[in-house]
């Protein structure tokens, strides 16, 4: 097979013959088969076998590919993770592979996990339109960000005696010891330390210059004792010897966020097509559909065309977030975050009101006929739940039990919001359980409104003995003032807006335009005021309350001299 | 699994698995009379062991599993269901189990959570009747979406999960006598792993730790629970005569009350159960980072 001249372009093109190195240490008959496709492809293999694969199973894979001339196998070195022995593998394989197919003008490195996605031909199409490029990821390792375990530039400089998998304790025990007794390594004069894919793939005359490097005895002593070097000896040596590196790989390999390699299955078979990347790993071993489809086979002449993976890009980078952030205002089985670390308390915004109800009777009603939101009573009650409209069973299922909703209240008022279309507003009162204070003042998706003492207005018409009323007010009264702490803490993110009654009072409409205003409602429906409790004597009822030895701190001011309720003047 | 008079429930159990690609089922039959274990003892996929001694005192059979898996599980991925639990995870469509346990191997995830999702149908229970071999979801193919609590518990560091039709239906003054709802079925097994109590929870307890407190979402399936059928009302009468479950039949004695006026778990709220995303999209399971 030949690079065709693309008729599109005039330009002459160089001739590109291509090299494969293959590294294998499983699922071999799947291996043998890929490189048969390598090979049917007119590209040189070489076949690295981890020596750790039995016997037998090299002896068939052998046997398999006996009749092919251009898939020769490479001295086997026992492979590790992590260590040098996957860049000795790569080093007496690539040399194999210059030496025994004169011809190969470029090496790609990939795996027996690594699936052709196109046609051979349009892989050689592409690189014959870059004939000198050398595809490499090579990132200099001060400036990445993707590593996991936050060891990018230590790679470099500390020592790593200690398999990452096996001896993982000694491993971390040993990078701390280093840290706190700030041994380093020297890093070979000339050498600036570079990360990226292993999957590269290099021109000759770079691979040869990597690998007859005079000083690669000293580099090769140096990288032994780096940590994963098979991603920083070729990215770190071909800033010495290419000059037109394009950093970026030609194989479609992702990380899933915890340092592991994405896994592709059968239904991302329309994904990886679309991706018109060339080759994509790794490849779950049974997903026998992605086989039998890929690599496509070539349709008249060969693509020079470019990779677009940035919808497979997208797919996986919402796959890691999901694993690292979660979904906002989610609490389940395996999302159980610990207070402050939700990354999102809640779904959506809410509106939390207190003392209006207090104040007027029908404020729930009028309310939702102004508001395209869920206005529901106390949902916090003691008695349990005032879903709007009182239903028994709230929305996603909630039971309007106060024992069930107190066994979680957090996951309650989440589900609550979660599950509604449409803004939740909902009354609290310093007669309800308070267990959510904390949890909504932290929260930026929370407005909360609060009419201080309202609370009082009740009491005031509610005939009950004295003592009683003087009872019930100092609790509301210790209650409320703990929740203005908490609505005035440093740590606020909800939206407050706090008034005292006797300032709410002066002027209603006003502070109810406002209310309606912020919750995304026509200010002007504030005209028609709900009806509103008689406050007549309320100046008395305080003076009385202070005379019994209860000083109101949160009303505001009411002449002492007022009068009792009207209704029981006349 | 442990069975009891469940032989209705066997034929569509073993499709359900098998077509997941379950390799081979573990059987303990507790004196059934059904012709259940003659039927087991048939498929060629089956292992059947026979007890007449008593589930309360095998901690309702749970002696008998963990004794199953401490011989024949260990190195196995072994998912530990009643009859009447059907497990869903993400991608189930289009993935057999072998893809998810290969991807738990790699990322070095050792048991996988499947809370218990309770379906009931639409009207009383009994309205529909079940026959055997049928597809239980085609009647009970309603759950509750979001009315779940869960609590840490300190003690093993696995979730308390509770609520759901049960819960709201009969036990919503003492809810935390409900049943739990969390499970860990499916498990890597070793040797020295042990289930405490059902599959709720887990020893060593770095198991029960499936799921995450950083604000991430861990993989995550469900459990569809097909309890509440036709034959549930003969069943519960049983049991309840047997008194040889949990809390002396405590919820058995609360569905028999229910179930005497013929219960119907249906509400406004209910969800038509559709597939694995909807679940997801509900987060009552996650993908987690398995996309």
């Amino acid at each position: 097979m030949n690079a065709m001249p693309d008729p599109s372009r005039t330009s002459p093109r160089m001739e590109v013959r291509l090299g494969v190195v293959m590294l294998c240490h499983n699922e071999l008959p799947r291996a043998a088969r890929l490189a048969q496709v390598w090979a049917a492809g007119g590209v040189s293999v070489v076949i690295h076998l981890d020596a750790k694969v039995p016997a037998e199973e090299v002896a068939t894979m052998r046997a398999d590919l006996a009749g092919h001339e251009n898939i020769v196998f490479s001295r086997r070195h026992r492979c590790e993770w992590g260590t040098f022995s996957l860049v000795q593998a790569t080093q007496d394989a690539s040399a194999l592979l210059l030496d025994r197919f004169e011809d190969v003008t470029h090496v790609m490195v990939v795996s027996g996990a690594c699936l052709p996605l196109r046609p051979v031909a349009d892989l050689v199409a592409f690189l014959a339109s870059h004939p000198k490029r050398d595809f490499i990821e090579s990132v200099t390792a001060a400036d990445v960000g993707w590593t996991v375990g936050g060891l990018n530039e230590e790679r470099f400089t500390l020592r790593f005696p200690f398999a990452y998998r096996r001896h993982r304790k000694l491993f971390d025990r040993y990078v701390d010891f280093q840290r706190r007794w700030k041994i380093k390594r020297r890093i070979p004069d000339g050498l600036v330390p570079h990360l990226g894919s292993q999957w590269w793939c290099l021109t000759r005359p770079t691979l040869r210059a990597i690998l007859s490097d005079r000083r690669r005895p000293e580099y090769d002593r140096y990288f032994r004792r780096v940590w994963i070097p098979d991603e920083s000896y070729f990215q770190t040596l071909a800033r010495r010897h290419s000059n037109q590196i394009e950093s970026r790989s030609l194989t479609l390999a992702k990380f899933d966020g915890q340092g592991k390699p994405y896994i592709f299955y059968n239904d991302h078979r329309q994904l990886l097509e679309d991706s018109r990347c060339f080759v994509a790993r790794k490849i779950w071993p049974q997903a026998t559909a992605l086989y039998a489809h890929f690599p496509r086979p070539l349709a008249g002449e060969p693509s020079a065309a470019e990779p677009q993976p940035e919808r497979v890009d997208r797919m996986i980078s919402q796959a890691v977030l999901r694993r690292k952030l979660g979904r906002p205002g989610l609490y389940m089985q395996s999302r159980f975050p610990q207070k402050d670390r939700e990354n999102g308390k809640t779904s959506g915004s809410y509106a939390v009101l207190q003392g209006f109800t207090d104040l007027f009777p029908d404020f729930e009603e009028w309310l939702s006929e102004r508001l395209d939101a869920d206005v529901h009573g106390h949902v916090m009650s003691t008695h349990g739940v005032e879903f709007a409209g009182r239903t028994g069973i709230g929305p996603g299922g909630l039971c309007d039990s106060a024992a069930m909703r107190d066994l979680d209240p957090r996951g309650f008022i989440a589900n609550l919001i979660r599950m509604s279309q449409r803004p939740q507003v909902m009354q609290l009162s310093p007669r309800d359980d308070q267990s959510l204070n904390w949890f909504m003042a932290t929260d930026p998706n929370a407005q909360i409104f609060v009419i201080k003492g309202a609370w009082a207005v009740p009491l005031l018409h509610s005939g009950m003995p004295f003592d009683d009323i003087r009872r019930v007010a100092a609790i509301l009264q210790r209650t409320e003032l703990e929740q203005m702490e908490i609505f005035s803490s440093v740590w606020l993110k909800a939206r407050t807006r706090i008034w005292d009654l006797g300032d709410f009072c002066a002027r209603p409409a006003g502070a109810l335009r406002g209310v309606l205003r912020e919750l995304g409602g026509e200010p002007e429906a504030a005209a028609n005021l709900p009806q509103m409790r008689e406050l007549a004597g309320m100046g008395r009822f305080l003076q009385r309350l202070r005379n019994a030895g209860l000083q109101p701190q949160l009303m505001g001011d009411f002449p002492a001299a007022d009068t009792m309720p009207s209704k029981e003047n006349t | 699994m442990t069975i009891r008079n469940e032989k209705i429930r066997l034929p569509f159990f073993l499709e359900y698995y098998r077509r997941m690609g379950v390799q081979h089922f573990l059987v303990v039959d507790n004196g059934s009379d059904d012709g259940g274990p003659e039927y087991l003892a048939e498929q060629l996929d089956v292992s059947i062991w026979s007890t007449n001694a008593s589930y309360k005192s095998s901690r309702f059979g749970m002696d008998w599993l963990n004794w199953l898996l401490h011989s024949y599980g260990s190195g196995h991925w072994c998912l530990t269901v009643d009859p009447d639990e059907f497990l869903v995870y993400p991608h189930l469509d289009s993935r057999p189990l072998k893809a998810l346990t290969d991807w738990l191997d790699a990322s070095a995830i050792r048991s996988f959570s499947a809370m218990l999702l309770d379906m009931y149908p639409k009207g009383p229970i009994a309205a529909q009747p079940y026959s055997e071999g049928q597809d239980p979801f085609q009647i009970a193919n309603w759950f509750d979406p979001a009315n779940y609590t869960i609590r840490k518990n300190g003690a093993y560091g696995n979730l308390w999960i509770q609520g759901g039709p049960r819960c709201r239906a009969f036990f919503r003054d003492n809810p935390d006598q409900g049943p739990a709802l969390n499970k860990i079925p499916l498990v890597r097994w070793e040797r020295h792993y042990a289930y405490l109590s059902s599959t709720h929870m887990l020893l060593p307890r770095s198991l029960n730790v499936v799921y995450d407190e950083d604000g991430g979402e861990k993989a995550s399936g469900c459990l569809l629970h097909a309890k509440f059928l036709s034959t549930f009302a003969t069943k519960s009468a049983e049991e309840l005569e047997r008194r040889q479950h949990y809390s002396d039949s405590q919820e058995y004695m609360a569905y028999h009350a229910g179930l005497q006026e013929a219960q119907d778990f249906w509400c406004e709220a209910s969800r038509r159960y559709e597939d694995w995303h909807q679940l997801e999209n509900l987060g009552l399971i996650s993908k987690g980072n398995w996309a």
